[in-house]
């Protein structure tokens, strides 16, 4: 029996059993604020780090798995992919927790057919986008989620509109649809641990800033050395250290945020009036947020009532993964009442 | 029954019991796609199955829903052949857009079989035709006019069966399995064959050699499909997961596995014990295996070509962080969409090199349907006890078409499941992912939720190192590029061996793998006839075992013969055994259509007369 005490939680665990190997990530990058999170959230559930399994994708979102909890199992899959492997994991062994991790490019563009598919599959997982409207890994390039008319050193203006994930998600039938920053832990955290305790998919669209490639040749703030060090930042390969950008705003309020290379993001937290369980009322929400150029934070979407697909596949109580070969293989006659029968 | 038949004296009766060709022909069945022939072709291959007579029957069909041609051929083999022949003795001919080539293709001496209004070209003089009241005896039927046309095929089944004497009893019979015991049905179609058997015997005039008689040379076989077979083989092998998409030709094989699987796989309450997802894509489809194999799950996936290319890089990540999996490519003609309703053996290289980066897929080739169940429960075993991906490679003739065969052996060794280690023996031992402690290049591998600390790892495709930590180090990559091929080298002779039928005064070998075993077996037996003996090995298995090159060695030269283009069984020969190029010679033939035992006799005897001034033509 574990003692329990201060520093230890349900399960007799301290947050230590929690961690991740070191980030190499950026300083400063969204990413690791959110693995702190899961850590805490984690630790504070009193989840068994064995059961979590951690499957990602490809990309600065997709290493992130490394960086929390070292005792759970993790699968850094290929680009775009991470749902199907999420979804076999599950069929599998339907006992386990599923942390998926994506980022923007891996869900809103090569993954977009398999994030919607597993949205209307409803595999049991917690789908986290850490979303930062930009290709980190290959140097800068816009990604779905990027603003119209955002401009960008290397690439240009961006002449696209922007992919919403979350109402990508709703009309995906997605019944647990949220958004959050990175640097807001308060909202962060009560949102991972609903999602996690959800029993389908559930979307966290986390705006996570990019402090190497978000740069604007119009930046105004943020990097003050900027000017006295132009050359430096025409070398990709130079990365400032940064600080994590945090935040904190209540209900109906908004924050308006400055990242790293200047820009500002305004973020409106719902009002504790709002109805998510209103899926037209979430849509409406989200294209009055894209009008006043503002991103909606909270529990944007929210339906109870959709079956899971370990319980539409109806499933037996072990898991699939644990059955042995007296469940699972046909006793002989069988075979050969088949055999008479053709 | 032949002397039933109204003739026109006794001479001609006389005539036709002296040259009598008894259960040795082919009937083919011209058809608009979409008509509805499949149960009368079904019911004509059964019958004469259950008659005791060695048959087989293929369909070849376009990759369309309604409107282009289609044929059915039942072959009938006294001989127990049961290769695709290429002449035809029946032609039952209900399509109009097809009439000119198809009555050119009967074999002199046949038989044409003809809707009585049909307008064709009647001008070849050294074959028989029949003309059936087709139209009549629908309408006679009763049935609504929308079943008319269905039930019009019918009356090709009633008079087949009045010329050529197949029994009525086992028709019946055959509608009824068909139907899986559906009166109703039986009752619908029966009356028309009955009248078209009825009528035939009163109007026709039997001038044909060809009779089916009874005999007992099927005694103890069942007739099935490849893919069903290969859906049992999985069921028997515990298959847990299955993720597909559709596509043909596998399409069937997991149709046949939802069949099953839902009749042999449920606890007491009805809880499955078991998942079968269809996929969005062949891309999802075996993201799930690979995610589901990893998990534990036996899981598996069936598809072809096209899927198979897109599969490629999840295979080559399954090979690289070693996860179980099995995937079934039923193959059919590439590249691109190809033939998609034709057969091929054009997968092999790709499967066994499926994905960037250096890799070598163990593979799995079935010859028989048999093999199709057989393979179907071993590939999990493989697929567990190496921790990599499996491929299965069938084809459309095997997969889709029927074969007779012996019922299947119930597996004869237990559930392997590989190197999984529990919480207890992580616990005394201790855990490295990729560690070779046994020098077989097989690690030791946890299953996710394993509840002990230091039993979870880091699966990933980057590099890794002994404990899958991420690894660049150059002497990391290459240690576990070399265990891969250890392992892989390490699996080579533990595969299905491959069978050899030796023949100590043949100077010649031919070496085969898949569906072109009967092709294979039929020309050996007719080239021994004119006195061209050779032996015969048929690989059942990639990477190739070592035992090939004795044979090889063992004879002057050695035909590689495959229904591809390239010659890629061929080329992995010569590869595994540059010394012995010289010897070996392939036979590549790939026309969308099943190999036949004349293709090969008549490759043999060009090629060897360069070499053999002996043989007999």
């Amino acid at each position: 029996m574990v003692k329990s005490s201060s520093n230890t939680n349900l399960i007799g665990l301290e947050k230590k059993d929690y961690k991740g190997s070191p980030t190499t990530l950026c300083a400063g990058c969204g990413h690791n604020s959110i693995s702190s999170q899961i850590i805490t959230v984690a630790f504070e559930l009193g989840i068994q780090p064995e059961q979590v399994i951690k499957i990602s994708g490809i990309g600065c979102s997709s290493k992130s798995p490394a960086y929390f909890m070292d005792r759970s199992f993790a699968f850094n899959s290929v680009h775009g992919r991470m749902p199907s492997v999420a979804s076999g994991a599950m069929l599998a062994n339907r006992d386990l927790i599923t942390i998926g991790i994506s980022g923007d490019g891996d869900t809103g563009s090569i993954g977009l057919g398999q994030f919607k598919h597993v949205m209307r599959r409803n595999t049991p997982m917690v789908y986290i986008v850490e979303n930062n409207g930009v290709y980190g890994l290959t140097k800068g390039q816009f990604s779905v989620t990027a603003d119209e008319g955002q401009n960008n050193k290397y690439y240009g203006k961006n002449d696209l509109p922007p992919l919403d994930l979350c109402l990508e998600a709703i009309v995906a039938e997605c019944g647990f649809v949220a958004r959050s920053f990175a640097g807001d832990p308060k909202q962060v955290r009560p949102l991972l641990k609903a999602a996690i305790s959800y029993d389908g998919a559930a979307l966290l669209d986390i705006i996570s800033p990019c402090v190497a490639f978000n740069n604007t040749s119009a930046s105004t703030k943020g990097y003050d050395w900027v000017k006295d060090h132009d050359d430096p930042l025409h070398d990709i390969t130079y990365v400032p250290v940064q600080e994590e950008i945090t935040t904190q705003y209540e209900p109906g309020e908004t924050s308006v945020v400055t990242l790293h290379d200047g820009s500002q993001i305004v973020l409106r937290k719902l009002d504790e009036s709002y109805d998510p369980t209103d899926k037209l009322g979430a849509i409406q929400a989200l294209h009055n947020a894209d009008t006043e150029e503002s991103l909606l934070t909270g529990l944007i979407y929210y339906n109870p009532n959709r079956i899971s697909l370990i319980r539409s596949e109806n499933l037996v109580e072990s898991p699939l993964a644990h059955l042995v070969a007296k469940d699972l293989r046909p006793p002989e006659d069988s075979l050969k009442q088949i055999m008479s029968s053709l | 029954m032949v002397t039933k038949l109204k003739a026109n004296n006794s001479e001609d009766i006389d005539v036709i019991q002296k040259n009598l060709i008894i259960n040795d022909f082919s009937i083919q069945v011209a058809t608009p796609n979409g008509s509805g022939s499949q149960t009368s072709n079904l019911v004509l291959l059964r019958s004469l199955f259950k008659m005791g007579i060695p048959s087989s029957g293929k369909n070849l069909f376009p990759s369309n829903i309604q409107g282009m041609p289609t044929w059915y051929t039942i072959r009938c083999s006294q001989d127990g052949y049961v290769a695709r022949r290429d002449s035809i003795q029946i032609l039952v001919l209900m399509n109009p857009e097809t009439a000119v080539q198809d009555i050119t293709n009967i074999q002199s001496g046949g038989v044409c079989l003809y809707p009585e209004n049909a307008k064709y070209n009647f001008d070849r003089e050294d074959i028989t035709y029949y003309s059936m009241p087709v139209k009549r005896l629908a309408k006679e039927s009763g049935v609504s006019s929308a079943l008319r046309p269905y039930v019009s095929n019918m009356v090709y089944v009633g008079a087949l069966a009045s010329i050529l004497g197949i029994e009525l009893l086992e028709i019946e019979s055959a509608l009824s399995w068909h139907f899986k015991g559906r009166q109703k049905l039986v009752d619908t179609n029966m009356p028309v064959i009955q009248a078209a058997f009825d009528w035939s015997q009163e109007n026709l005039t039997k001038t044909d050699p060809f009779q089916a008689q009874r005999a007992n040379a099927t005694d103890g076989t069942i007739m099935v499909d490849g893919n069903l077979a290969a859906a049992l083989g999985a069921i028997y092998g515990g298959v847990t997961v299955m993720a597909w998409y559709p596509i043909t030709p596998s399409t069937s094989l997991a149709d046949s596995l939802t069949q099953y699987a839902g009749l042999l796989r449920h606890d007491e309450n009805g809880k499955a014990t078991y998942s079968i997802i269809q996929a969005e894509d062949e891309l999802a489809a075996v993201g799930m295996v690979i995610g589901a194999g990893w998990a534990g799950a036996r899981a598996m996936t069936a598809t072809s070509g096209p899927g198979i290319s897109l599969m490629s890089e999840f295979a080559g990540f399954g090979y690289y962080a070693e996860i179980p999996a099995v995937i079934w490519d039923v193959q059919r003609v590439g590249p691109s969409t190809g033939l998609p309703t034709r057969v091929s053996q054009g997968d092999l290289t790709t499967c066994h090199w499926s994905s960037h980066g250096d890799t070598e897929h163990i593979c799995l080739l079935p010859g028989t349907v048999a093999e199709c169940f057989e393979f179907g429960w071993r590939a999990f075993d493989i697929a567990e006890q190496y921790q990599t991906p499996v491929f299965v490679l069938s084809d459309l003739d095997l997969g889709m078409n029927m074969w007779m065969t012996k019922p299947f052996d119930y597996p004869d060794k237990p559930m392997s499941r590989g190197k999984v280690l529990t919480a207890d023996q992580v616990a005394k031992n201790g855990f490295k992912r990729y560690f070779d402690l046994d020098g077989d290049g097989i690690p030791y591998r946890t299953l996710p939720g394993t509840n002990q600390p230091g039993a979870a790892y880091f699966t990933r495709g980057s590099g890794h190192d002994q404990s899958a930590k991420y690894s660049e180090d150059p002497q990391d990559y290459v240690e576990n590029m070399s265990r891969l091929r250890r392992k892989i080298d390490y699996s080579r002779e533990k595969l299905p061996a491959p069978i050899r039928e030796l023949n100590e005064s043949a100077s010649i070998g031919f070496v085969g793998f898949g569906s072109t075993d009967p092709a294979i077996i039929e020309s050996r037996d007719r080239l021994a006839a004119i006195g061209v003996e050779s032996s015969y090995l048929r690989v059942r298995a990639l990477p190739i075992s070592l035992t090939v090159s004795d044979f090889v060695a063992s004879h002057d030269r050695v035909y590689v013969i495959e229904m591809n283009i390239e010659g890629q069984l061929h080329k992995l020969i010569r590869i595994q055994y540059p010394d012995l190029a010289t010897k070996l010679c392939s036979l590549a033939h790939c026309d969308g259509l099943p190999l036949t035992a004349s293709w090969i006799v008549n490759q043999i005897l060009e090629k060897e007369s360069c070499h053999n001034g002996k043989i007999k033509q």
